[in-house]
């Protein structure tokens, strides 16, 4: 950004900050550009290709991990309220309370840290590699858009692909939480089902979807910035990847919060 | 600027975090020469090769294009000089998950609208003027170090560009294989008349495809001339240059 150095500490600093909205900038530059360019994914017919290849790695590869992580989530969560609920003679609202708690929070929550553990860490290394290798200035000579070429079907993938797995992560930890209530607490499963049911609700369900999708968006916008941002080698690539889970998580809780705060004040 | 000149760098200075690594930098590159840039490591060859596509913009200084700026062009401009321009990395910088006729044909698919009988045809033909027409339907990591330069030379020339960019073509490879690089990339000046700018430690190599040397030390020119010139130069550089050249030839 800068080819001579700072003249002073004050000038360092103001550098810093002036790096950091620098970032921030080609991070929501990117995310903006890649939305912008989903039309030419579906329209060209290596886009599709290449679309589809990411919704295999995004969705198909990432079950076992979001299978495990969303059943421990549910369990625990059962095991947790239904010990309380246990205290008052309430466990017929155990179902309830999982439920409420996966559709609202912790089913996108899952979704989005697998996403950013999973998913997001190798777009960030792949492009990050790429980035080191001269392969995205090849591109650029070439005059192919990265972003377009690269950054789009990648983010489109964990657009699509984040509600669908939220609501797999939703039903599987439901799945969880039954299976401790029936197994340790001693509540009937039909019962467990029925109380879950009962207090679905579509808002909660929808807001839930609405997370998760805006957390694909993040973790795509993020890992493409990071993996296209990297500098200075293999040591680049790893503190890219690295800077981009850090980020993603810390995201995913920020806006996690936010989401809640708005539809739920 | 000298007469015919088609890439021209006009007093070039890049500095990197106060490094200056090209300092005033001047050289001109005539229309359909092989202008080989050596020197050491370090002196800034790489980083004029990226001047001249903007990978990289000058601290100070012009860097012109067949009259266009590139330095300072808009996007639109720098596209078209860009379509005018191959570039072959040191590494070949093919996209692994491809094989190597879809490389080659990347840019076409991407940035034209050949039919695909027609993309077909100028890939064979670019890969037949390589060398490697067998390697096809292999991905990167099935082929040599070697096989990976040239294919990313027939990417670059598969656009029929009038400019050749080679960073470091024979780098990492045995002599028989950087003789056929080097054999190559005199055989497409030829052939195609393609303008060739090489950068190399292989002065050697220089001196047997270059119609001229220019000699970089610590991002200044030191020594520019035809192989026959720079060989009975005086300038000290270039002496000490390919004194370490001939100790490391025997």
């Amino acid at each position: 950004m800068w080819d001579d150095a700072p003249r002073s500490r004050t000038q360092g600093v103001v550098r810093h900050i002036a790096k950091f909205l620098s970032s921030l900038g080609w991070c929501m530059h990117i995310t903006v550009e890649a939305l912008s360019d989903f039309p030419s994914v579906l329209c060209r017919r290596e886009g599709r290709a290449d679309l589809v290849r990411q919704l295999y790695t995004t969705g198909i590869r990432t079950l076992p991990v979001v299978t495990v992580v969303s059943l421990f989530i549910g369990m625990i969560l059962a095991l947790q309220v239904g010990l309380e609920l246990r205290r008052f003679n309430q466990e017929i609202y155990l179902g309830a309370a999982v439920m409420i708690s996966l559709m609202r929070e912790m089913g996108p929550f899952a979704c989005g840290i697998c996403f950013a553990a999973c998913v997001g860490s190798a777009i960030a290394a792949e492009l990050g590699t790429m980035k080191v290798n001269d392969e995205i200035a090849a591109l650029e000579i070439m005059s192919i858009s990265p972003i377009r070429f690269l950054a789009a079907p990648r983010i489109m993938a964990l657009v699509v692909m984040a509600p669908l797995v939220a609501f797999y992560c939703i039903v599987v930890g439901a799945m969880g939480g039954g299976v401790v209530g029936v197994t340790q607490l001693g509540v009937n499963f039909t019962q467990y089902m029925a109380s879950a049911m009962s207090i679905a609700d579509t808002k909660d369900l929808y807001v839930g979807l609405l997370k998760a999708t805006l957390f694909g968006l993040t973790v795509g916008g993020v890992s493409v910035a990071e993996g296209l941002g990297t500098t200075m080698g293999a040591m680049g690539v790893g503190k890219s990847t690295q800077r981009s889970v850090i980020v993603n998580f810390l995201l995913i809780l920020m806006f996690g919060y936010m989401v809640t705060r708005a539809f739920y004040d | 600027m000298t007469d015919g000149a088609l890439i021209s760098f006009e007093n070039v200075t890049k500095k990197f975090n106060g490094t200056a690594v090209l300092d005033g930098l001047s050289f001109d590159v005539v229309k359909g020469e092989i202008l080989a840039i050596a020197g050491p490591s370090g002196t800034g060859k790489s980083v004029t090769l990226k001047h001249l596509v903007r990978l990289l913009t000058p601290t100070s200084g012009r860097i012109v294009f067949d009259g266009v700026d590139v330095a300072s062009c808009d996007s639109k401009t720098l596209a078209k000089v860009r379509d005018r321009i191959g570039y072959l990395f040191q590494g070949g910088a093919l996209l692994a998950w491809m094989t190597v006729a879809d490389n080659v044909a990347l840019p076409l698919r991407e940035c034209t609208n050949l039919s695909d009988d027609e993309i077909d045809a100028r890939v064979a033909k670019a890969l037949e003027d390589v060398e490697l027409s067998e390697a096809a339907g292999r991905y990167p990591a099935e082929i040599s170090g070697g096989m990976q330069k040239r294919a990313g030379l027939a990417r670059a020339i598969v656009r029929e560009s009038d400019v050749i960019l080679y960073d470091e073509p024979t780098s990492g490879l045995d002599p028989v294989t950087s003789v056929t690089i080097n054999n190559l990339i005199r055989r497409l000046n030829k052939k195609l008349g393609i303008t060739s700018v090489v950068v190399t430690h292989d002065l050697l190599g220089a001196l047997a495809i270059a119609d001229r040397i220019l000699l970089l030390k610590d991002g200044r020119v030191v020594e520019c001339s035809t192989p026959k010139d720079f060989v009975d130069s005086p300038n000290r550089d270039v002496r000490e240059f390919l004194a370490a050249t001939k100790g490391q030839a025997i």
